[in-house]
């Protein structure tokens, strides 16, 4: 079921909507007034630690495979060393940093405006197609392209196919390719298909995507191989299992924030005159977090706190352990529902919506909490669902993190 | 001289650290080994009056010491978290075996920043830095007769000119008359007494306002009988240099005389303002003529980059999408699209759009 209304599904009215609103603003206005040299601190720890542990990884695969003995300890250790590297500076560092979270330190080495991560998608692109697209449309079908993005069925709206058959395949290999996935992501291949794709901007996306993707291919199976001399093969091997790790887990994280259970969506009828309040609403109804300790937390880029990074996504993300705090309450007072579970569970129903939504509505049941008499859309007739471009969406949030290029990125042009 | 290209060798190392440069990786070994932003790290911090102090400075990677005497340096602290960007003028000489340079800072009973730099910078501490600037400088070889007006902070530049004129052995017929509120809180006191022991041809005259009053130009004759025909520099606060340019622009002389401002003085003419669009934050702000764009934006909200706030950084500089902008400093207008321009001096003329 998607929702049309998100006042109606949770039977706020108007005026408490609108408190609800004023009382998430407050929180952000108090994380504001209250970044310190403690904030600062994190950042600088958590990007130190990454640049550490992937120097630490590279040289152990360079130095440490040329022994017989040393060979195959070396390579387990420094694969790990560079894996956890590559998903600390794309997780908690990576996309935090894109999203603003950081700028506030008038820092330009920390900076959305210039980040480029570890990843084969160029930092524009991203930015336009995660903080703007997703942030701002999170969970609209038609509208959010990170709904199945594009390749999945990942909603009973989305109109069945024979095609999505093929779904527990192509999810096996989305989420082992993901860095790949990714990276096409804000080309849009449905409108390219189509082509309704403006071919010059499509020809420098695609320009960015391979220099992009050239030097990040060059520099794990090309060079570093290289310097390993007679060990090329096993630093190239360790290379890509690094990268798969990442992959793998970076999916499994992202596939946790909406996907579970009790992640709603909605309608185009919600985005019409949506409020800030409602906006808030719609990113809470839409979002899932999932427990654990601060080990994994940062591991996934604070995603564990889906819920509090759409409301806040560009507040520094060691905060938001404590603003989950003030969202639960506020989650209790107004009656809203807070989705949250252990990780495996939440992965675990991702992945059976991945499985039943292969097969036709009427084959399976819907696992969406059952909603109290109200309109239900999932029998409708299906709508326009395709992608939208960007003069047929509505204006945009403003809290969302830049996504226009940065000078570095002009230079390209 | 060193024969290894620096530039080929970063180059070739970016292919192992993309998407970071080497010098991310290389700044965790030494914070001082890094040229993506200037860096600096305060190796003393020397008391000179009770409430002024003079930093001195070893610049990182990517410094060249080719600052000319009198020119000023940005210099970010990082306060509560946040770079906070204030410039000051340099008072050590030039120096190009030099490893650190000198900053002269006295803490304003307002400035937050300059109180932090006086009283609360740890040595070891590293800064950010931005490259020297200025026009207040000292020409090589020095014109043979000059005079010096100085009021309180505003000795800084002077003084790395009398240091680069006594190191080079070639100090000219030089006058300088020196205003403080008091004998103690005059910076250099004692070195510029020094000076005048050691040079016959440098004149040193104290004037301590608290007790004889301010210098009145009518009396400068009194001071410096020949000030017609000497090359003179003045620095110091605001209603000083208004007298003194006022001065000497009653007599035509005001191609001699240089000046320097510590605060940026936006010229007044203001033009008609609009309203300014930040495009990514989706935001928009009415503004006048004379406000500049970084204030406006952050007037409505935006995360604005600054740095110095007086043109000198360029920290500031976002892109103008479309509409008209004018350079409060020369009235100039720019209007390009696309055109990358200083928030921090420039102000709205019509209606225009920025990329932020």
């Amino acid at each position: 079921m998607a929702i049309a209304d998100v006042k109606e599904y949770t039977h706020l009215t108007e005026e408490e909507v609108e408190q609800l609103g004023r009382e998430l603003d407050a929180i952000r206005a108090d994380i504001e007034e209250s970044r310190n040299a403690d904030d600062a601190a994190y950042i600088n720890r958590m990007i130190k630690l990454q640049r550490g542990l992937a120097a630490a990884g590279r040289v152990t695969l360079m130095a440490g495979t040329q022994s017989r003995r040393t060979r195959v300890p070396a390579a387990v250790l420094g694969g790990s060393l560079l894996g956890l590297a590559k998903i600390l500076e794309n997780m908690e560092i990576g996309h935090n940093v894109m999203h603003g979270q950081w700028d506030w330190m008038n820092d330009p080495e920390i900076h959305s405006s210039n980040w480029e991560w570890d990843t084969a998608q160029p930092a524009e692109q991203w930015k336009h197609s995660h903080n703007y697209v997703h942030h701002q449309f999170t969970n609209v079908l038609g509208h959010d392209n990170d709904v199945g993005y594009g390749i999945l069925r990942m909603a009973r709206e989305q109109k069945w196919h024979p095609y999505y058959l093929g779904q527990p395949v192509y999810n096996a290999l989305l989420a082992s390719l993901f860095q790949w996935g990714v990276a096409l992501h804000d080309l849009d291949l449905e409108r390219i298909r189509k082509g309704e794709k403006d071919p010059k901007e499509m020809k420098r996306q695609l320009r960015q995507i391979l220099r992009k993707g050239r030097n990040q291919i060059l520099k794990d199976y090309v060079v570093y191989p290289a310097l390993s001399g007679r060990q090329w093969r096993t630093t190239l091997v360790t290379n890509a299992s690094a990268n798969l790790a990442r992959n793998l887990w970076s999916y499994m994280i992202i596939f946790c924030g909406h996907f579970p259970d009790g992640a709603m969506h909605f309608t185009e009828e919600e985005l019409e005159d949506e409020t800030r309040a409602e906006w808030y609403l719609r990113q809470m109804l839409g979002s899932a977090n999932f427990e654990g300790g601060r080990t994994l937390h940062v591991l996934s880029g604070s995603l564990g706190y889906q819920i509090e990074h759409h409301l806040f996504p560009d507040l520094p993300s060691n905060r938001y352990p404590e603003i989950a705090v003030k969202v639960r309450a506020l989650c209790d007072k107004y009656d809203i529902p807070y989705t949250i579970g252990p990780l495996h569970r939440q992965y675990g129903q991702a992945l059976r919506t991945i499985m039943k939504l292969s097969l036709p509505n009427h084959m399976t049941s819907s696992d969406d909490p059952a909603p109290p008499e109200r309109r239900d859309t999932a029998n409708e007739p299906p709508r326009d669902r395709k992608r939208r471009s960007d003069e047929e969406r509505q204006p945009r949030r403003r809290e969302l993190g830049a996504y226009a290029r940065s000078p570095r990125e002009r230079e390209h042009d | 001289m060193t024969t290894i290209p620096w530039e080929r060798v970063r180059r070739a190392g970016s292919k192992l650290t993309t998407p970071l440069h080497p010098d991310d990786y290389l700044s965790l070994l030494n914070p001082l080994w890094s040229s993506r932003e200037l860096r600096g790290r305060i190796e003393k911090v020397v008391p000179e009056t009770e409430d002024a102090a003079t930093l001195v400075i070893r610049p990182g990677w990517g410094w060249h010491y080719e600052h000319r005497p009198g020119q000023y340096v940005g210099i970010g602290v990082q306060v509560e978290g946040r770079f906070q960007w204030r410039s000051y003028s340099v008072s050590s000489p030039p120096r190009r075996s030099g490893r650190t340079i000198s900053i002269t800072v006295r803490a304003m009973p307002e400035g937050l920043l300059s109180a932090h730099l006086v009283n609360g910078l740890e040595p070891g501490t590293i800064v950010r830095l931005a490259k020297p600037e200025g026009d207040f400088v000292m020409p090589d070889p020095p014109p043979e007769k000059l005079l010096f007006l100085v009021g309180g902070s505003g000795i800084t530049p002077v003084m790395a000119m009398l240091r680069t004129l006594d190191r080079r052995g070639t100090m000219p017929d030089v006058v300088l008359h020196y205003s403080s509120t008091t004998p103690e809180r005059m910076i250099f006191r004692d070195e510029l007494a020094a000076l005048a022991d050691k040079h016959e041809s440098f004149t040193f005259h104290q004037l301590h306002t608290d007790l004889d009053g301010m210098l009145d130009l009518q009396e400068l004759d009194a001071v410096c009988d020949d000030w017609h025909g000497r090359e003179t520099w003045a620095c110091g606060p605001g209603p000083m240099l208004d007298a003194v340019t006022g001065h000497w622009e009653s007599v035509d002389l005001e191609e001699r005389l240089h000046v320097e401002r510590f605060s940026l003085e936006l010229g007044g003419e203001g033009g008609e303002g609009g309203t300014i669009t930040f495009r990514n934050s989706n935001k928009t702000i009415e503004a006048d003529g004379a406000t500049t764009i970084l204030e406006a934006g952050e007037g409505a909200g935006v995360g604005m980059p600054y740095g110095c706030r007086m043109g000198i950084c360029h920290t500031c500089t976002v892109t103008l999408v479309s509409g008209t902008i004018r350079d409060l400093r020369s009235g100039d207008e720019f209007g390009q699209p696309n055109e990358p321009v200083q928030t921090c001096v420039t102000a709205a003329a019509g209606d225009c759009t920025f990329d932020i």
